[in-house]
């Protein structure tokens, strides 16, 4: 028997299609359906076995003050890493790309940051905000300034904690707008200089338009590292004082491993699952009518 | 075709063989995984696996991988996460207050089903009693002590001397400590302090400096079932707002949370001048000290008091009885007078067995350094280590109280309250 061109075609494509899609399925899909389905049950301990409570967890995570406040800072965290590291990365990219002395080391300087580890990175920051000791502190203290306890202030903790997202995060994003920025054909800057063009005219409308798709590319990331990257949190302050550093992910963890509630941290991951959903479907549907593919 | 049946028969058999060879010399060598924490200073790991190649060369028979899993949280985190994948680990140190969430996971047994022979009871008596309260639970044991420690204080003779005190009276009471830690305050010209008086660390295990305040202001945090805590005891309270009071009244403390893992080395630079700190950080701070310091009990409030602290080796269920037979083995080597007195002296915890301070080794040692006997000393004085159900979210209601307070927060009162009403909730079930 032999099959039609278009049918043999077809199952070819499946099967070539079958190994990511099993991986996919296995661990991410089923992962994310049965934590759904975890969410509506209470967490089995000895003697007391897994039952159904429908709502439950959901109300007593709306009950539950450090839920609350978690959200909240990992909004603030978001809403200060993203735009910051995103426009510094741009202005870094910007400043490299030009003709000047050791542009390679200037370059590579910028990129280090992303080559650390990030459990490697905060245990440098950690001596940085030591209080007294601390770099901070030292260089505070030629100026001045009164020695503070960074880390170990419910006012500065998150702070710090962004601080060192941005420092991390530009050069990895300054990666992207570089090779973006080389990809411009010169001839756009010398015809828009002809024409009598600024410098800022020229970069508001031919770099930075030409520059959307990218721009594109790194927010969606620079969003999800801000729900996903909690590292630093391990080792700089565990999400303390008093949950003043700490972000949802971090909690849940926390939740699941430290108190081996997974009903409870089922729960909370699907908030985080929902809030990351929303975020990237606003993003692709809406910034992605301003950006202009090539 | 003959020929060829032949072939693979033979095959058949040589590869029957080889299953059946290595799975005699698997039964013949016992390989134990054991996770352990690190949550003090100095070489550690090497120390460990420095012991461990003593006993392999004394048991050839027995292969123990030590796997270094972070703190105490996360050694927790990764032991029950390696059971609940079914991946061998057959004992581990962990915290000795994690004993009832490890029999409420149903993950350890108690050494009274293993340890049986009248020398392995002989064995388990001869362990400091104040160190087995952590141990005992539901009238059985399930660990023992190993990396055990006080909290004791640290502090600068030469700073002592530099302020005018005696470097040999460190203060013995709560107002004496404060009234102390106000001389040794240092400030520059511009008002900036540069030497603390005294600090107490707030992160990390904030829960367990605060119960050596309490119990010297004579009360205890949790009652032995594990199913109570007494958090908003009036006496508890006060003693929160001591800690507060040495920060915003006194100020000899710097506001805020002080960090656990940076302030040995606060306390080497001379920016504090006394630490309430583990004896697990002895010896490294002995040898990185460029001044001299001295070492004593905590002072007294209306008593004195230190919780004890630090991990102990359990055994897991999911072990075969061979499995339970070398982790035992292996334990009694690690914790026998002689090695009890090398592991003292290598990082500062306290000896676990009053027959291990009689070896020529630990003897000797504390001769000629007697800060060294401190915490035993203090053992009189010393309460079990805060331990209930589900300790870790108890235990956090708790921290994030203490923390929230000593940032400036609620009221020693209200947070204390809030944080006795949140552990009501959850060990209500449990009585």
């Amino acid at each position: 028997m032999k099959l039609p061109v278009q049918k043999t075609a077809h199952i070819y494509g499946w099967l070539f299609l079958l190994p990511a899609a099993v991986l996919m399925v296995a661990f991410t899909h089923y992962p994310v359906v049965a934590g759904i389905f975890a969410s509506f049950y209470s967490t089995p301990k000895a003697g007391r076995l897994q039952r159904f409570v429908g709502l439950e967890n959901y109300s007593s995570m709306i009950a539950d003050p450090v839920f609350l406040q978690v959200l909240e800072n990992n909004f603030i965290y978001a809403l200060g890493v993203i735009p910051l590291s995103v426009t510094l990365a741009l202005f870094m990219a910007l400043l490299v790309n030009k003709k000047l002395p050791g542009r390679s080391i200037v370059r590579a300087a910028y990129f280090t940051p992303t080559i650390l580890p990030m459990i490697a990175v905060a245990n440098i920051w950690l001596f940085f905000y030591t209080p007294q000791i601390g770099l901070l502190d030292q260089i505070g203290s030629l100026f001045g300034m009164t020695s503070h306890t960074w880390l170990g202030d419910t006012q500065t903790a998150l702070g710090c904690m962004m601080v060192l997202a941005i420092w991390k995060d530009a050069g990895f994003f300054m990666i992207f707008f570089l090779a973006a920025l080389q990809a411009i054909p010169p001839e756009l800057e010398e015809a828009a200089l002809i024409e009598g063009a600024g410098r800022f005219y020229y970069f508001r409308r031919i770099t930075l338009p030409l520059l959307m798709p990218t721009m594109l590319f790194v927010l969606v990331n620079a969003t999800i590292n801000s729900f996903k990257l909690v590292d630093h949190i391990f080792i700089l302050t565990k999400g303390g004082p008093d949950n003043a550093s700490s972000l949802l992910l971090y909690y849940i963890y926390e939740v699941a491993f430290g108190f081996w509630d997974t009903a409870y941290a089922s729960t909370l991951t699907v908030v985080l699952l929902v809030i990351l959903s929303l975020l990237a479907i606003t993003q692709f549907t809406y910034i992605e009518k301003k950006v202009h593919y090539q | 075709m003959k020929k060829r049946l032949f072939k693979t028969f033979l095959f058949l058999v040589v590869v029957l063989t080889l299953v059946c060879m290595s799975m005699v010399t698997q039964a013949a060598t016992v390989t134990l995984n054991m996770y352990y924490p690190v949550a003090v200073g100095g070489p550690i790991t090497k120390t460990i696996d420095g012991m461990i190649a003593e006993f392999e060369r004394e048991n050839p028979d027995i292969k123990v991988n030590a796997v270094y899993a972070g703190n105490y949280d996360d050694t927790r985190v990764k032991a029950l996460a390696a059971l609940k994948a079914n991946q061998p680990v057959q004992l581990s140190v962990l915290f000795s207050i994690d004993v009832f969430e490890l029999m409420e996971q149903d993950a350890i047994v108690p050494f009274d089903e293993i340890a049986t022979s009248p020398d392995d009871k002989k064995w388990i008596a001869g362990f400091y009693p104040s160190l087995m309260e952590n141990s005992h639970a539901k009238g059985k044991t399930w660990g023992i002590p190993f990396q055990r420690s006080t909290i004791v204080m640290y502090y600068n003779k030469d700073a002592f001397r530099e302020a005018g005190l005696d470097p040999e009276k460190p203060p013995a009471t709560w107002a004496e400590m404060a009234a102390v830690a106000g001389k040794l305050t240092k400030k520059d010209a511009s008002g900036n302090v540069t030497r603390w008086g005294v600090q107490i660390p707030s992160t990390g295990y904030p829960y367990w400096m605060f119960q050596a305040l309490s119990m010297q202001n004579g009360e205890v945090l949790m009652n032995e079932s594990g199913n109570k805590t007494y958090f908003d005891k009036p006496a508890v309270i006060e003693a929160l707002q001591y800690w507060r009071d040495l920060a915003v009244k006194h100020k000899v403390m710097p506001e805020g949370t002080t960090d656990w893992g940076t302030l040995r080395q606060k306390f080497l630079e001379g920016a504090t001048a006394m630490m309430w700190h583990t004896t697990g950080n002895l010896t490294a701070v002995r040898q990185d000290a460029k001044f001299n310091f001295g070492v004593s009990m905590l002072p007294a409030g209306k008593r004195r008091g230190s919780p004890t602290g630090g991990g102990n080796f359990y055994i897991f269920k999911k072990a075969t009885p061979e499995e339970r037979k070398a982790s035992l083995k292996f334990i009694k080597f690690m914790t026998s007078p002689e090695l009890t007195a090398r592991w003292s002296i290598a990082t500062g915890y306290v000896a676990t067995r009053p027959d291990a301070y009689e070896t020529a080794t630990l003897k000797k040692y504390v001769a000629e350094f007697p800060a060294a006997a401190v915490a035993r000393d203090q053992f009189k004085y010393a309460t079990a280590e805060f331990s209930t159900y589900e300790n870790a979210r108890v235990k956090k209601f708790l921290d994030d109280a203490l923390q929230n307070v000593l940032t400036g927060g609620k009221s020693a009162g209200d947070a204390l309250k809030s944080a006795q009403d949140q552990a009501e909730r959850i060990l209500r079930n449990y009585r």
